[in-house]
């Protein structure tokens, strides 16, 4: 990270400017390497685990981590109380995390923005309406609603997507209305106005793309919230069945056998932790250097 | 405090509760289809399904449906659980004064560690004091309270185990208590070792649920504090030659506790859903850990009644904060 690259900020070439910033950002470079670390365990899976992660041995069922006596090599991070390799059980678990990152996230952030817009930029009845299912909405503890979500729409991970996008939305939608309300009364949606865009044409091509930057940013923050929701649903058995392997589910095992081998829940929180503060980190980063004010 | 703002809060908590009641049973029974398809023992026959139906009032219109059922639910009838055939209030007064006695020691707990992190953020600001402050609420906001509850049994349960990790009292003791508080039941009976026991069973799921909390109320009074700190009647103190401690304490924090009650309030309530997570991970037998057993038995009864309970926890909380925010400002009461 030398300052030769610097480009310059904002100024004639903004999207140059913005990226070169990014590149230059620890924050960015930290929340990045991690995303895409849990991206390449996702996608190469197979090629990755040095194990089927279904596949059970119950001769050896809770061995430890491979710094620990007792150890049996071609087991790294041990085994589960089925002997199934932990290893192997934690890349393929990065695949059901990467959905519902991925996913919901977008979910809750189409169905976010497109109310937060609408809100913001029509005001009057419309924006009376969301904002009170808003705080309807946000008036209800996010645990219980996901609870009686996945009651009456059943376990599963499109269950959990769903549960996730109906939960989450208020986040997008709160800050998209908020912003859509302050570039609404610049000059160039003026402009566009004055010559002529009809007004969903102007929200769809002069505001949204103003308000990408701060989407992005709120997506970050999303996909690493959505982890944890899904991580926690696996966890009290309320996702996908407990024999696929998820880092909820592992934990949850884990927590059965803690005195016996501590490990099998020291690995998956030890994933979700890193994945955790590295999305915090990126869509910190990124508000940073997105955000013209503050990359000055 | 003025009986008509008592009375008019109280007036406005009556839509709220039945709001939430419409949304319980539009989700609950009227979203699943046919909640008798949900409730039918296996192997039942086609009489015992339509008897069911009229039992429940199904071949009714939804309006007559929902005001009976809201009747009963006003009458204290929440039904049979199906899982473990008891009646629902039964079960969930039976479980909610453990639920209650977490919650409020993590209020507690909450309040204490969050004030004094904000005094001592204060008191050291611009020196490393703070920037330890900082730093602790930072990483203590950064991860969730999921996985600090787990984190806290890794290290306190299992690497350096000096706490228990699971339930709410040593069965070994063989105790029984006449109410379900047993906290308070074992201090005012000054069974001390029992009381021991139990309080020690609570530290951890106390603690991991008020963290967020403790980071919350640390943040904002201490920023509060240090801008109420800037005023001129603060110089004014200083100048009479009031020390450091002093001047925070006497003049600062009185003034710079009403935002932070409002914050507590919003707080309080992710704190009493967070109970549900927290029970769950320490095996602790409340209400949050029937919740999610009753999900995932499918026991309609059962959920019905703790969400109806929860959200009448959430109105009471509300309400209790509007009434604690009026009474430390008194612009408000008008």
């Amino acid at each position: 990270m030398t300052g030769a690259v610097a480009a310059p900020a904002g100024g004639e070439r903004p999207r140059t400017g913005a990226l070169a910033a990014a590149l230059r950002n620890p924050r960015v470079w930290f929340g990045g390497l991690v995303g895409l670390a849990l991206l390449l365990a996702a996608v190469f899976a197979p090629l990755l685990a040095p194990h089927d992660p279904l596949q059970q041995d119950l001769m050896l069922g809770q061995l430890p981590p491979f710094w620990v006596p007792g150890a049996e090599p071609g087991y790294p991070l041990g085994t589960d109380s089925l002997g199934r390799d932990l290893a192997s059980r934690l890349i393929y678990g990065a695949r059901v995390a990467v959905i519902v990152a991925v996913v919901a996230a977008l979910a809750a952030a189409v169905l976010g923005t497109v109310l937060g817009l609408l809100a913001g930029f029509f005001g009057g009845w419309v924006d009376a309406l969301v904002s009170r299912l808003v705080d309807i909405w946000m008036a209800f503890p996010a645990v219980l609603l996901a609870i009686v979500l996945v009651a009456v729409i059943g376990t599963g991970l499109e269950a959990v997507i769903v549960a996730i996008a109906v939960i989450d939305w208020t986040r997008f939608c709160r800050v998209i209305r908020a912003e859509t309300l302050v570039q609404k009364e610049q000059d160039y949606v003026l402009a566009a106005r004055t010559l002529g865009l009809a007004r969903l044409r102007t929200l769809y091509s002069e505001v949204l793309p103003n308000v990408m930057p701060l989407l992005l940013t709120l997506l970050t923050l999303e996909m690493g919230i959505a982890i944890i929701v899904e991580a926690i649903l696996s966890f009290v058995g309320l996702s996908i069945s407990s024999d696929e392997p998820t880092w909820g589910g592992l934990i949850a095992e884990g927590r059965q056998y803690v005195h016996d081998a501590w490990w099998i829940m020291s690995f998956p929180i030890l994933c979700l932790i890193v994945v955790v503060l590295g999305l915090n980190a990126l869509g910190d980063g990124l508000r940073r250097v997105l955000d013209p004010v503050m990359r000055r | 405090m003025p009986a008509a703002f008592v009375l008019k809060r109280l007036a406005l908590a009556v839509p709220t509760l039945v709001g939430v009641a419409v949304i319980v049973f539009v989700l609950l029974r009227v979203v699943p289809g046919d909640p008798i398809a949900m409730m039918i023992p296996p192997g039942a026959t086609e009489a015992d399904i339509a008897n069911l139906r009229r039992v429940y009032g199904l071949d009714s219109s939804i309006l007559q449906q929902f005001l009976q059922w809201a009747g009963q639910i006003l009458q204290g009838e929440f039904g049979t659980s199906i899982s473990m055939r008891r009646d629902v209030l039964d079960l969930i007064l039976g479980r909610l004064p453990a639920t209650l006695e977490l919650a409020v020691a993590a209020i507690l707990l909450a309040v204490a560690l969050g004030t004094g992190l904000a005094l001592l953020g204060t008191w050291g600001q611009g020196g490393p004091l703070e920037v330890l402050v900082d730093g602790f609420t930072g990483l203590t906001l950064a991860i969730p309270d999921f996985l600090w509850g787990l984190i806290f049994i890794l290290l306190l349960g299992v690497a350096w185990p000096i706490l228990p990790i699971s339930g709410r009292i040593d069965p070994r003791l063989g105790v029984e208590f006449a109410t379900g508080f047993y906290l308070a039941e074992s201090l005012l009976r000054g069974e001390w070792r029992i009381f021991g026991g139990i309080v020690a069973h609570l530290v951890l799921p106390a603690v991991a649920l008020a963290l967020p909390l403790v980071a919350a109320v640390a943040r904002l009074l201490k920023a509060s504090l240090q801008a109420v700190l800037q005023e001129d009647y603060i110089a004014m103190a200083r100048a009479r030659g009031m020390g450091r401690w002093r001047i925070i304490l006497r003049e600062g924090l009185q003034n710079a506790a009403i935002p932070t009650v409002t914050l507590g309030g919003v707080q309080f309530t992710f704190l009493i859903g967070g109970t549900v997570l927290i029970e769950r991970i320490f095996s602790y037998p409340g209400i949050g850990n029937m919740a999610i057993g009753a999900v995932i038995q499918r026991d309609l009864p059962l959920i019905q009644g703790l969400v109806l309970t929860f959200a009448l926890i959430f109105i009471v909380v509300n309400l209790a904060v509007d009434m604690s925010y009026a009474a430390l400002n008194p612009r408000l009461r008008r």
